[in-house]
């Protein structure tokens, strides 16, 4: 039983070290921020909420995908009724039209990678 | 409830005797329907031969698609090019074909075929037939086995054997999406502009009008009445692949 004061000692240096990298970031006021997204200019309002496009725009493209290329169904309406082609380059891309500044600066603090733009070009993508 | 003998015999037969007649109900049905578009091109090589060196309707093609130029035939993207008489009529000639007929050059491209082999092998359903008879390619889809170029006798099918952006002279046209390597490519007889009501490319930059589009289905579009008025050959019509492109002479 003389060894519990080591014991319990040895634990928190260790839980410690552990957590170093927290404490450290907390301290020093590096840690991440959610990255600054530049916004179209001239355009207020998205194809859905922007609740929604944050969380599932990835499940809006895929159903747009399947939509044209195996449905031939290219007209979208949005909650507010307005009308849209459901396109990725002609729709999306041209409000969004800095991709480094808005959809790789996201991508890259999530840690995915997409492959949409490898075949999607716009003169900006490129 | 219980179940004599004779009556599970019967039950079993008629389940039997549904199973069967399925099949062919399911083709019933089909004919039934009432019958949609059905996309055709006819094309005249005697006028295509009019004007010599004439490639007005593969530039236009190739441009809006984003095909590159790849002169190595083996690395080639195909969506529409020429092919001399003699390769792609090779069952309609003899030894004694006149010379000049066999070196004529048509245009050649993807037959959107009523029985297409390509869409028979393909394990994904990468390549599929639309009900209005183009046969789609979803290159989401392809895993680039390269069974349908396997199966199509035409050709008409090319593999990505390198990013394709690397052989493009210039910025792509952001209007067309381009593929990337690995995947198969083909011709789509221009959907995305049937999906705007307008004509395929090819047929609207052929100076000659010697590229006609139009609907099967319809016995007044002018597809039929060529094909009506003139005696109409197409490629290698043993294989049973119904091509939807004619060619009239």
């Amino acid at each position: 039983m003389s060894d519990r004061p080591l014991i319990i000692g040895g634990l928190v240096l260790f839980l410690g070290l552990v957590t170093f990298p927290v404490w450290y970031n907390v301290a020093a006021g590096t840690g991440a921020r959610a990255p600054a997204l530049a916004r179209p200019a001239t355009e207020k309002a998205c194809v859905a909420p922007r609740d929604y496009m944050r969380t599932s725009h990835m499940a809006l493209l895929v159903t747009w995908r399947e939509d044209v290329v195996r449905r031939g169904d290219r007209s979208y309406v949005a909650y507010d009724g307005r009308h849209y082609e459901k396109n990725l380059t002609g729709t999306c891309l041209t409000c969004h039209d800095d991709k480094a500044k808005f959809c790789d600066r996201c991508h890259d603090y999530a840690g995915v990678s997409p492959t949409c733009t490898e075949c999607h070009v716009t003169p900006m993508t490129r | 409830m219980t179940i004599d003998r004779r009556q599970f015999l019967g039950l079993a037969g008629l389940s039997a005797l549904g199973f069967a007649t399925k099949p062919s109900l399911e083709t019933i049905g089909r004919q039934l329907r009432a019958p949609g578009r059905r996309w055709a091109m006819v094309v005249d090589p005697k006028k295509c031969l009019e004007l010599d060196g004439c490639t007005r309707c593969i530039a236009a093609c190739h441009a809006a698609h984003n095909v590159p130029p790849i002169a190595e035939p083996r690395h080639e993207v195909k969506w529409i090019w020429k092919e001399r008489f003699e390769r792609a009529f090779p069952s309609d000639q003899n030894a004694h074909t006149d010379d000049a007929l066999k070196s004529k050059l048509l245009p050649v491209l993807c037959n959107h075929c009523e029985n297409p082999p390509c869409v028979r092998v393909c394990p994904t359903r990468a390549t599929w037939k639309r009900d209005d008879g183009i046969v789609m390619m979803d290159y989401h889809r392809c895993i680039g086995c390269r069974y349908c170029m396997g199966a199509c006798p035409y050709g008409s099918r090319s593999f990505n054997w390198d990013d394709p952006l690397r052989h493009m002279g210039g910025v792509p046209s952001s209007d067309y999406p381009t593929r990337t390597k690995g995947v198969v490519e083909k011709c789509t007889f221009c959907e995305e502009r049937l999906a705007k009501r307008q004509r395929p490319l090819c047929v609207e930059a052929c100076p000659e009008g010697a590229l006609v589009f139009g609907d099967l289905a319809d016995s007044t579009s002018q597809v039929r009445e060529l094909l009506r008025a003139r005696h109409s050959i197409r490629r290698k019509p043993e294989l049973g692949t119904q091509p939807a492109v004619y060619y009239v002479i």
